[in-house]
């Protein structure tokens, strides 16, 4: 009867798997967790109740029309980068490069409009600088892919250092083309003629750009899903060996799905420009390319899911920025905000794929399963 | 023209962030951790210094009566706790959870610069002065202080000896990472670790701690190039977003050295030449190509990063589970 092996206070297995309502659950408790202590470091800081701060946030993010409209323009470039970036991280493809993708695309889709604005008529113009952008993002996500596939080079550390080149290549062409010299920037292109704008619909010049990523999404998510191509960029994630001996050729499947991230990428870059800012700068993405790393990952590369996290991001962002304007803080504290959050939802994972077995109640349990059997 | 001796001496006082974060970034990767929260971990290293030393010289009658042990030693402290809560933090997600690495890296790397950047205003606004930045001059002053001969001795003394006693404290921190990672049995069991966690564990090495301290004490030391920029490289004056792509730079640097802290010493100092070549550079008044120099230190990292891999030789690969997490019922 008496057991001589120590049991340790808390053990961890991995749970078998896990029903829709309880990863909802862990989720929702984590964001939950998460907006307290949100809540509770804002008032250390402020000094104001946490109620009037969450209403703050809240109006910040859905208060006037053009809020909401600015909340959806955000959460839509946010998904599309996202989206863009969720293929090649289903298939263990760590692309860090979304920011250097989305600004060649950027940078492609300014420098048609600057060059070729007067020389094409406007649909043609906006049809080129979509393929332009396209190409532009495709091929910054092609050249890690390629030494991936071929050499094996790491590409969390080559995407990343993409990005850098993506921006110094920005920077040179923004000092070259600045308007008017010596500003160091380039202004609205095409302010009078508005060659190679996207058409304004229904009096907002943000709801093209909403339609093309819910589109896109759709698209993502019967690619990802149902197509052959994203069974093998799956099965290639889940293990290399595997895949290769199903017969799956690796190489022409990590090029392939980098294309397609990139291409994705480019065509948020060429949204970016053509669609709302009408201008290049260096932080025209805006660390959209990180921000989107970690909205697929909390929404496990789940096109539909990524409409949720990429909406909850946002909304700190917008909440967190009404706050610091309205109590006169830093804009830095939505960053603060919005990593708290992360850290839950990251930490909460563990709570999903694994159970915790403290002592006591293992032996009890056993005594429970015992007991039924005799 | 091209004046060598300031290059060099502009050179090394550039590097020191780098080395900084090189040396601590190469020791949490020898762990089998990739931290990618390092810039964030810079940016808390130098904030919190900012932070000490800015109550401290608040609470002086004036700036004359600053005590220069405590001048050095609250920003040093300061620094040094938190530089190790985020350690702390990227562990207790990584580790004891198992997070993802990356994500808890961007993360870490988003809420660093906010935390930096929104108390770094809030400071500047309390100071009530209209120029966006911080100056704390007079903690500086005793940090950054350098060696009482070094301008009796000409360009030698410039090049060797014009820095405050952080730039020493790097490149002898270097060196012991290096002594102590290839050198001793510790070294050989974070290497191990780093390699393969299951053989280690198996050949009775406690991965979590291993794990953790390697990572805490990474993240001190690249902490510490957060203090080093901001009150001697910048002559403790703070103002937003300044210390830029340095923590980046940083985890470049690690991969250029192919994970060798001894190596890191050289090679930051390059890498601070390349980052400041385009100052150097008569490129007369077309002030675009200066942008492309920039690029520079990233360039080199991709060549070195593509012929590594070419050449496949063991010695110069990355840790093999970098970036796993490790669970021991798991296999």
């Amino acid at each position: 009867m008496a057991q001589s092996t120590k049991t340790p206070l808390i053990r961890i297995s991995k749970r078998p798997a896990v029903p829709t309502k309880t990863k909802a659950l862990v989720y929702a408790a984590a964001i939950l967790l998460a907006l307290v202590v949100c809540g509770l470091v804002t008032t250390l800081m402020t000094g104001l109740d946490p109620i009037a701060v969450y209403a703050t946030m809240i109006n910040g993010a859905f208060g006037t029309t053009r809020r909401i409209w600015v909340l959806l323009q955000d959460m839509a470039m946010l998904l599309c980068v996202s989206l863009a970036l969720a293929p090649a991280f289903r298939m263990k493809f760590w692309n860090l490069g979304g920011e250097g993708q989305v600004l060649m695309g950027c940078f492609a889709c300014a420098s048609c409009m600057l060059l070729l604005g007067d020389s094409l008529p406007n649909a043609a113009l906006i049809l080129v600088s979509l393929v332009a952008s396209v190409v532009a993002g495709a091929v910054w996500g092609l050249v890690p892919a390629f030494f991936k596939a071929r050499f094996n080079t790491n590409e969390t550390l080559f995407t990343l250092m993409m990005n850098y080149v993506a921006t110094q290549i920005v920077a040179y062409f923004v000092i070259l083309w600045e308007n008017p010299k010596g500003s160091g920037k380039i202004g609205m292109i095409n302010q009078s003629s508005q060659a190679g704008w996207l058409p304004v619909i229904a009096d907002s010049k943000y709801l093209l750009n909403i339609i093309v990523v819910a589109a896109i999404t759709v698209l993502m998510y019967v690619y990802m899903r149902y197509s052959k191509h994203g069974f093998e960029l799956a099965v290639v994630g889940e293990s290399v060996d595997t895949a290769r001996y199903a017969g799956i050729n690796t190489s022409r499947v990590i090029v392939r799905t980098m294309l397609l991230s990139g291409a994705v990428c480019g065509i948020a870059g060429f949204l970016l420009v053509a669609g709302t800012n009408h201008t290049l700068t260096t932080t025209v993405s805006g660390g959209l390319g990180f921000t989107a790393v970690m909205v697929a990952w909390l929404a496990k590369f789940n096109p539909f899911g990524m409409i949720a996290s990429s909406f909850l991001i946002v909304f700190m962002e917008c909440g967190a920025s009404e706050i610091s304007t309205t109590f006169s803080l830093n804009q830095s504290f939505s960053d603060i905000l919005t990593g708290i959050i992360l850290f839950f939802i990251i930490g909460s994972e563990f709570f999903i794929t694994y159970q915790l077995h403290f002592r006591g109640q293992t032996k009890a349990a056993q005594e429970a399963t015992a007991g039924k059997e005799a | 023209m091209f004046d060598i001796t300031s290059f060099i001496q502009r050179a090394i006082v550039q590097s020191i962030p780098l080395l900084f974060g090189c040396t601590g970034e190469t020791i949490t990767e020898k762990s089998g951790n990739l931290n990618l929260g390092l810039p964030g971990v810079m940016y808390i290293g130098a904030i919190s210094a900012v932070i000490g030393s800015f109550f401290y010289e608040q609470s002086l009658p004036d700036p004359s009566a600053i005590n220069p042990a405590l001048a050095v030693l609250i920003p040093l402290v300061c620094c040094v706790i938190g530089s190790l809560l985020m350690g702390l933090l990227y562990c207790f997600l990584t580790v004891t959870l198992r997070a993802n690495q990356n994500v808890t890296g961007l993360a870490m790397t988003t809420f660093g610069v906010g935390v930096g950047n929104f108390f770094g205003g809030s400071l500047i606004s309390l100071t009530g002065s209209d120029i966006p930045s911080l100056s704390l001059s007079a903690s500086s002053g005793i940090i950054g202080q350098t060696l009482p001969f070094a301008d009796s001795l000409g360009d030698f003394g410039k090049v060797f000896f014009s820095y405050g006693f952080l730039a020493y404290t790097a490149i002898i921190i270097a060196i012991i990472a290096s002594y102590v990672l290839n050198r001793t049995r510790v070294g050989l069991q974070l290497r191990a670790v780093g390699e393969d966690p299951a053989t280690a564990d198996a050949a009775g090495i406690d991965i979590t701690r291993y794990k953790y301290v390697a990572t805490c004490i990474g993240c001190v030391i690249a902490g510490l190039g957060g203090l080093y920029y901001v009150m001697d490289y910048s002559k403790g004056i703070w103002s937003n977003d300044a210390f830029g792509d340095r923590g980046w730079l940083a985890l470049a640097l690690v991969i250029f050295t192919l994970w060798r802290p001894a190596v890191g010493i050289p090679s930051s100092i390059l890498f601070g030449g390349l980052y400041i070549l385009y100052l150097f550079i008569p490129t007369g008044t077309d002030l675009s190509v200066k942008e492309l120099y920039k690029m520079l230190p990233y360039v080199v990292t991709i060549v070195v990063l593509i012929v590594t891999s070419m050449r496949n030789k063991r010695e110069s690969q990355p840790p093999a589970s970098l970036g796993l997490p490790y669970f021991r019922e798991d296999r």
